[in-house]
């Protein structure tokens, strides 16, 4: 091997600092190779390494008793009863989809399928959580718009192509993603409890096998590329982004699973971020065994690959895999069977080390555990975060205005232009339709369970109050998943933030993560695995701290109860009540955004106990079958979600009267979190439940045939036709993409 | 009535198809993989929807060069059932089994909606048991799904009434707002909305089960 000190400048563009390298050459007793040196990069990168954020990490609950694998491995799984689990984590892809939106978008959704059935899990549903800047921006909105249109057809591609359905997700536009939007792609899979897989090394002597696309120059410098901030350069970077294949993926996946069951294969793992690299050695790791791989036998779509690029690439669809030996043949006839290359490239050594060779020649030998386990860990400096602005002078109020106003905006307006883009019925599981729930139920046809999911994050929030803010999209997910009468068992967290090298960033950080950590632990919904996107800035304009949650729940599987009003002369109530609020939980609301044009004060206060008690009475009053239809309020508060309930297709309308003394735009607009809008036959009973759970539960009026009308104390704020709601809310998000 | 799925690779509704016939039809199904040579011994063959070899190329131009699709012929040109949906109606057309072809949806973009169609015929093994005027709701999921021929043979379709279904609410431009089409020997038939996907309640509609229980009567007359 051929080592020499290398020149400052060279480290400095693998991103990593003086000490850090001190640490390899310590870790190696000597210089790193070219080759050693570009391992390391990608291994100890924030991405692949989460050096900022794993002692906070550390804060988050992680055991509960149906957890059945935590963070650390590909997914999180949770039994499910019936002798089945369910596999499933969220995962970034923004920087790519920034720079390329259609492949990055479409890849992010491969590597989280394969994260997946990597476990030994068949993917059964996807849920996408977007952010992009605004469409209308008159600088910026005609590349906000191309973003969107990129990145939903490449969501679209991949999934509709791959057999798993898109079944619902959420999309929020705001300046602070303008040069950096998010797209979280979060996906879950089934299987039988036996039937799991883990990305684990074993057995000395055993095959190492590659199988899937061969490797490219693509991708090259991918995770590196996902922990640094935006420069003018990045739009070089268009070649780091890599290329998807989704006709291989689902090959694989299907290969994959049939070569599980011969029972002949040890350990297997995905290569997606840092490729070979990660894949060799963390396998290795796991396992407290040795890999040893020589690159003359890799699959490669083009000639001349130094080992540096070999090693780094980050091509698509590529899985790698530890056989038993004498049973190699057994798995090779199935991926054959499938028409996919396999090669033997390697084997599993008693060592502990990472050993590549090339022609032969040893190009890198690393110890696999410091590699892989060992990447420097930062307590960074965090202060407090950004003091949010004040309230500067507010529009006019007017009900009968904001109401129309708010449907038609781009939060809160129908995204059908979206997801009717996405295949979101394939494999016959899913029981409803994006927007006809509050979350998406899938269900599992082997043993009568379904699986309901929610994705939710509020930048908004969380920008006047980290803390409070994640708090809150904990809350949310957990009662969208009550709403539809699924109990909360288990969450996965993706963490999108700016550049924790700035202390007020870091603070972001901790704090989402600690408020996270309180209210998982409360709802217990333990956190099984997911991504930390740090850096997520482009020229020194970060993004708001935006944690996304995702939520599964179980219930008994039947026809879940859906957001519209179904029939005239029912009665509605708002379970929880309408809550209260002021001036300064006022300035985070959706009304605050659009109308007042502001962000200011605190996001809405959360009693987590009170919470927690809605959501079981609005459990129970599902499960008892009394309501006909429930919704929950967030974005817009009591007058969206009534908005919402009145869309439906039979166009039942409601009037209601609030017996509030608030001021109207608070009292329709604020967003309090800890309740629920429903309507029922049996208001006595629904009452008796909410009692129960010493839940207020206020009849504020009932439905109607047409027309929408909210009073407050006898006093009409507006009335409104439910048809041209309806075509504004439907027709709005066209509009602006066009 | 044995029905048999055809499984390319890249065919991603072959366990819908298999789910509807095998779990809410009640009859027996299985797996036919895309290099047999044979059918065996099914008695209906369904083409599903999905990608089949990635629809690289154009959809389904791959898919008709495939060893099973020459069983397929034989089969259809014996008189057997041959039900092609979405992906499966796109490869009938390809292999000429079909006339017309399936273009780029209106709009350009892929479309995921429940539609309502009507059956444009009842005499057909297809839709035998379809009430005449009734709006039958089914799903549709394409990106390529607008139904294209020339004037000749759009005549020629209608004149021997071998329209099986036509859109109320035609999504994707399809000439004459045809949804499926039979052969000129009635027993092959292509359909772009997906009746698996419509053969209980829990999926939101089982109106999709006429065009099965209409193939299942054949069966039992026979």
């Amino acid at each position: 091997m051929s080592t020499a000190a290398f020149p400052p400048e060279i480290i400095a563009q693998h991103q990593l600092t003086a000490g850090e390298y001190q640490k390899i050459a310590d870790i190696l007793g000597r210089e790193p190779t070219y080759t050693e040196l570009g391992i390391f990069s990608v291994m100890w990168s924030e991405h692949c390494s989460y050096k900022s954020s794993r002692i906070h990490l550390k804060k988050l609950p992680t055991r509960g008793k149906l957890v059945v694998q935590g963070p650390g491995e590909n997914a999180g799984i949770i039994d499910i009863g019936g002798g089945y689990v369910i596999a499933f984590k969220i995962e970034s892809h923004n920087h790519p989809s920034f720079i390329e939106p259609f492949q990055g978008a479409a890849t992010g959704v491969g590597g989280i399928l394969r994260d997946i059935f990597t476990m030994g899990a068949r993917p059964i549903a996807v849920m996408d959580s977007l952010r992009f800047g605004r469409l209308d921006d008159p600088r910026t909105g005609a590349r906000n718009r191309r973003i969107l249109g990129g990145v939903v057809a490449g969501i679209a591609h991949y999934g509709n192509c791959f057999g798993v359905p898109t079944v619902g997700g959420e999309c929020i536009f705001e300046p602070c993603y303008d040069g950096n939007p998010l797209v979280n792609v979060f996906a879950l899979g089934v299987c039988r409890k036996e039937d799991v897989f883990y990305a684990k090394a074993a057995g000395v002597g055993n095959p190492v096998i590659y199988v899937g696309a061969r490797t490219g120059r693509d991708g090259i410098h991918g995770a590196s590329m996902a922990s640094a901030e935006f420069t003018e350069e990045s739009k070089q970077k268009r070649p780091n982004v890599q290329v998807g294949d989704p006709f291989m993926e689902k090959l694989l996946l299907e290969a994959c699973l049939e070569a599980m069951k011969t029972g002949a294969i040890v350990g297997i793992q995905d290569m997606g971020a840092a490729g070979l690299t990660c894949s060799t050695c963390e396998m290795g790791s796991r396992g407290e065994v040795g890999i040893e791989i020589e690159l003359d036998r890799i699959p490669q779509r083009e000639t001349g690959m130094t080992p540096y690029e070999i090693m780094l690439s980050e091509s698509q669809e590529r899985m790698l895999l530890v056989a038993d030996k004498g049973r190699e043949s057994e798995v090779f006839d199935v991926f054959r069977k499938w028409g996919l290359e396999a090669s033997e490239i390697g084997v599993v050594t008693s060592d502990g080390k990472l050993r590549v060779r090339h022609h032969g020649d040893v190009v890198a030998e690393i110890p696999n555990r410091e590699l892989a386990d060992e990447a420097p860990l930062y307590d960074r400096p965090h202060t407090s975060p950004p003091v949010p602005r004040v309230s500067g002078p507010r529009s006019p109020v007017d009900i009968q205005a904001a109401l129309p106003a708010l449907l038609t905006a781009p939060d809160i307006c129908s995204k059908r232009w979206i997801w009717e883009q996405y295949d979101y019925q394939v494999r016959t599981n899913t029981l409803t339709h994006p927007e006809q729930t509050d979350a998406a139920v899938v269900r599992i046809k082997e043993t009568g369970t379904s699986v309901a999911m929610s994705l939710d994050g509020n930048g908004r929030y969380c920008y006047l109050s980290p803390r409070e803010g994640a708090q809150l999209a904990v809350a949310e997910c957990c009662r969208n998943l009550s709403a539809v009468g699924a109990l909360p068992v288990a969450a996965t967290n993706c963490l999108n933030f700016g550049n924790p090298e700035r202390p007020e960033i870091m603070a972001q950080l901790v704090e989402a993560i600690e408020g996270m950590g309180d209210a998982c632990r409360f709802f217990d919904t333990p956190i099984t695995g997911g991504n930390v996107s740090l850096y997520n800035e482009t020229l020194g304009e970060g993004i708001y701290p935006t944690p996304v949650l995702g939520i599964v729940g179980l219930m008994k599987t039947a026809a879940p109860l859906t957001v519209p009003f179904k029939n005239a002369g029912r009665s509605v109530i708002l379970l929880g009540g309408i809550g209260t609020c002021d001036e300064t939980r006022f300035g985070g609301t959706q009304y605050a955004k659009e109308i007042d044009k502001q962000l200011w004060g605190l996001p809405p206060a959360l009693d987590l106990d009170r919470e927690k008690r809605v959501q079981s009475a609005i459990r129970e009053i599902v499960a008892a079958g009394l309501a006909e239809s429930a919704h929950d309020l967030s974005d817009g508060g009591l007058a969206i979600a009534l908005a919402e309930c009145c869309l439906g297709p039979a166009g039942i309308g409601a009037q209601i009267d609030i017996a509030s003394d608030l001021p109207p735009q608070i009292m329709v607009f604020h967003e309090g979190p800890s309740r629920v809008l429903l309507s029922t036959e049996h208001p006595n009973e629904v009452a008796e439940i909410a009692r129960k759970h010493g839940v207020e539960a206020p009849v504020i009026g009932a439905t109607m045939e047409h027309g929408m009308e909210i009073r407050q104390r006898g006093m009409t704020l507006g009335s409104w036709e439910i048809a041209a709601l309806k075509s504004a809310h439907r027709e709005a998000l066209e509009t602006y993409v066009r | 009535m044995k029905f048999g799925v055809i499984v390319f690779p890249g065919s991603n509704c072959d366990h819908d198809a298999f789910y509807a016939v095998g779990h809410n039809l009640g009859q027996p199904a299985e797996f036919i993989w895309h290099d047999s040579h044979s059918l065996g011994s099914v008695d209906a063959v369904i083409l599903p929807g999905g990608f089949s070899y990635g629809d690289y190329l154009r959809c389904g131009a791959i898919a008709k060069f495939s060893p099973v699709m020459q069983a397929v012929k034989r089969f259809a040109a014996d008189g057997g059932l041959v039900l092609g949906v979405c992906n499966g109606f796109q490869i009938l057309c390809e292999a000429g089994m079909l006339p017309g072809a399936l273009v780029r949806n209106r709009g350009l973009k892929f479309i995921c909606r429940e539609l309502r169609l009507r059956a444009a015929t009842t005499n057909s093994p297809f839709t035998s048991n379809a009430e005449p005027g009734r709006i039958y709701r089914m799903p549709i999921a394409h990106g390529e799904g607008c139904y294209v021929a020339d004037e000749r043979t759009l005549d020629e379709l209608e004149a021997e009434d071998r329209v099986a279904f036509r859109y109320v609410d035609n999504a994707n431009g399809s000439m004459r707002d045809i949804a499926g089409v039979l052969s000129r020997e009635r027993n092959v038939m292509g359909m772009m909305p997906h009746p698996e996907r419509a053969t209980e309640p829990l999926m939101g509609s089982s109106d999709g089960l006429v065009v099965f229980q209409s193939m299942l009567r054949v069966a039992v007359a026979a």
